[in-house]
């Protein structure tokens, strides 16, 4: 059933992806605030839509609209749109293309990867509340501030009017420009124009009428995803990093009252919060550390505690409304980094067993072990791969979709303009968004226990004793 | 291609990955250190301590009826021991009550017989005064009557004192 379940997230997350694909493929990566960089350069494939911002006040943007327009890079192959052309400034721009404000078009898949991406700037509700920057690039060294400093309204989406030594923060996201002519320095820029380059995002910045191409900050995933090393490393107190310290913190003090608790009503009968959280540690200890790890748990309780709380605290606190919605759980490097904290305490306290195993599987005949120890050793690094995707994919996925129900309101009512779709979109949104709310404070509680207790089995099968261990979790 | 562009959670940022590894890490020591290690002990205490209390007051209980079992063996021996020492009481009296009639009757007996014999004894003394009495008022009227007729006699004086001393040796 579990399975079951989890492969119909599996399922749902990547048909959301693909979904907010299509979206971002078919649509302008229009945010407020932005001049889009269509305008400029429509004037042969577009005919039919003119995308000028001076056209939009009569404009039609509804979805169906979008089928005749073409952003996909072909769409580009007769410009020049290298980044090199707008380093040399010879690029041809029609008339004032930056510092424009002007409507943009409601995006669901968009708005719902913008509001579950990391950001250098923490929001509760719509208010943007700054947050420490720590910048690292090989050209000029540390850089510490507050993202303040960057001017972005208080109410937004996080889009800076001031570039601090060629940093800049676009959609609540450090990006460096990689122009050295570029002044250092506090300098106010207008704005933002998006564009894709050969199927990669690219975000460039008005200044003094000129576009400066800018970077995205290094991500480790090899360029695989369309991240990889860059010109700079953000290593700031994110909106993500917030999360986990609040969160952290709270347990913290949660669970040390509880532990004092305990030691000074001894041999009373527990209260309060003890009553409330002593359940959860005797139910890991009970149903996961015991049936896994046998006598030994007691080594491995705190970690495996340690794990559920820290991903069941971030999946509840990632679900409060209007609190930040920080997606820490719902991001590949959290995951990541949980993953393969579990892969090294598993396998550096694998006893000779596991190896023999792992590397030999004794009583097997030769031809199955041809097949048995390469599987065995692919799935040394499977399961912390499943452990890592398996999280970000659930709580992704129940980000978005409730991100989704919930910008059913603008789709249905037009983004405002037709009253009688937004009642429907209104009453639909919420019970979609209820419903969904309530199976993703399910899945809260199943990833958390799900993740600790298959740390568990591993750390089990690595550690067991007895001669014929199953090494059954793949 | 599947994945967003700018699909920026799947691209795992250097940094958060480098805050991550530290807050948990932090999270895990402090946590095991100050809260889930004492907690986890308390809990094994706490569960020890309330099996202890279980398992005493089951001891306790089984203590309790073995004390009532004896007991009631007690209270059934006393009963029985008071039976019997009552039934022995019972004999006692009952050769007290026997003992000390025939002591009664035996001084009584006693008694009867020192009586007769002081009786016998006062009856002689008496019968010996009464015939000294009797011997004296004879030979007194004797005197009287032979003084007339045996002054000039002693042939009979002679015979009278005889005779005299043997009523006296009778």
């Amino acid at each position: 059933m579990r399975k079951f379940i989890l492969s119909f997230l599996y399922i749902a997350v990547f048909a959301l992806i693909s979904f907010a694909q299509d979206q971002h493929d078919h649509s302008g990566h229009d945010h407020s605030g932005h001049n889009h960089s269509h305008q400029t350069q429509n004037t042969q494939d577009h005919s039919g839509h003119n995308h000028g911002a001076q056209d939009h006040s009569g404009h039609n943007h509804g979805t169906q609209d979008h089928s005749g327009h073409n952003h996909g890079a072909q769409d580009h192959s007769g410009h020049n749109h290298g980044a090199q052309g707008h380093s040399d400034h010879g690029h041809d721009h029609h008339g004032p293309i930056c510092g424009e404000e002007r409507h943009h078009e409601f995006d669901a898949g968009e708005n719902a990867i913008h509001h579950i991406a990391d950001a250098n700037v923490y929001s509760i509700g719509p208010l943007m509340i700054p947050l420490p920057c720590i910048l690292y690039s090989t050209e000029d060294g540390w850089k510490t501030f507050l993202s303040s400093k960057f001017h972005f309204d208080k109410i937004g989406h996080g889009d800076g009017h001031q570039a601090v030594d060629r940093y800049v923060l676009d959609g609540g996201t450090v990006r460096r420009i990689t122009d050295t002519t570029f002044p250092m320095g506090n300098v106010p820029i207008s704005g933002f124009i998006h564009k894709e380059i050969d199927k990669r995002h690219t975000s460039f910045v008005c200044y003094n009428n000129k576009l400066y191409p800018t970077d995205a900050k290094s991500t480790a995933d090899g360029g695989l995803f369309g991240g990889g090393l860059t010109s700079f490393y953000d290593f700031s107190i994110t909106k993500n990093v917030t999360a986990m310290m609040i969160v952290c913190t709270l347990l913290f003090f949660m669970f040390r009252s509880v532990a004092k608790a305990m030691d000074r009503r001894e041999g009373m009968a527990p209260t309060g919060l003890q009553n409330f959280l002593e359940p959860f540690v005797t139910f890991i200890r009970d149903e996961v550390a015991i049936p896994f790890l046998g006598p030994k748990y007691e080594r491995y309780l705190p970690f495996l505690l340690s794990i559920f709380f820290f991903v069941l605290g971030l999946n509840l606190f990632g679900q409060v409304p209007f609190f930040g919605g920080a997606n820490a759980t719902g991001n590949l490097a959290v995951t990541a980094v949980l993953a393969i904290i579990a892969f090294l305490v598993t396998n550096l306290n694998g006893n000779a067993d596991y190896w023999k195993h792992l590397f030999l599987a004794p009583g097997t005949p030769w031809f199955v072990k041809i097949i048995l120890i390469p599987v065995e050793l692919m799935g040394l690094f499977i399961k912390p791969l499943t452990l890592m995707l398996r999280l970000f994919a659930n709580i992704t996925a129940g980000h978005m979709v409730v991100l989704i129900f919930v910008s059913f309101i603008f789709i249905a009512g037009k983004n405002g303009s037709y009253l009688p779709g937004l009642g429907v979109g209104i009453i639909g949104s919420t019970l979609l968004t209820l419903f969904m709310m309530s199976i993703e404070l399910i899945v809260a509680f199943v990833q958390a226990f799900v993740f600790t207790i298959l740390t568990a089995s591993y750390i089990g099968a690595s550690t067991e004793e007895h001669h014929h261990a199953e090494h059954a979790e793949h | 291609m599947i994945f967003l562009v700018d699909f920026s959670v799947f691209k795992p940022d250097v940094g958060l990955l480098v805050w991550t590894t530290i807050i948990f890490l932090l999270f895990w020591l402090l946590m095991g250190k100050f809260a889930f290690g004492p907690i986890a002990d308390s809990l094994k205490k706490r569960e020890s301590d309330i099996q202890d209390a279980l398992d005493e007051a089951k001891k306790a209980k089984e203590e309790m009826a073995a004390l009532n079992a004896r007991n009631e063996e007690l209270i059934k021996e006393a009963q029985a021991e008071r039976a019997n020492i009552l039934k022995e009481a019972k004999t006692v009296k009952e050769t007290i009550i026997a003992d000390a009639k025939a002591k009664a009757k035996e001084d009584a007996n006693r008694i009867v017989a020192t009586a007769r014999m002081e009786i016998e004894g006062q009856k002689k003394a008496a019968l010996l005064e009464v015939k000294n009495k009797v011997g004296q008022m004879a030979l007194d009227i004797a005197e009287k009557v032979i003084r007339k007729d045996l002054k000039a006699n002693p042939e009979q004086v002679g015979l009278v004192t005889k005779l005299v001393e043997e009523i006296k040796m009778n």
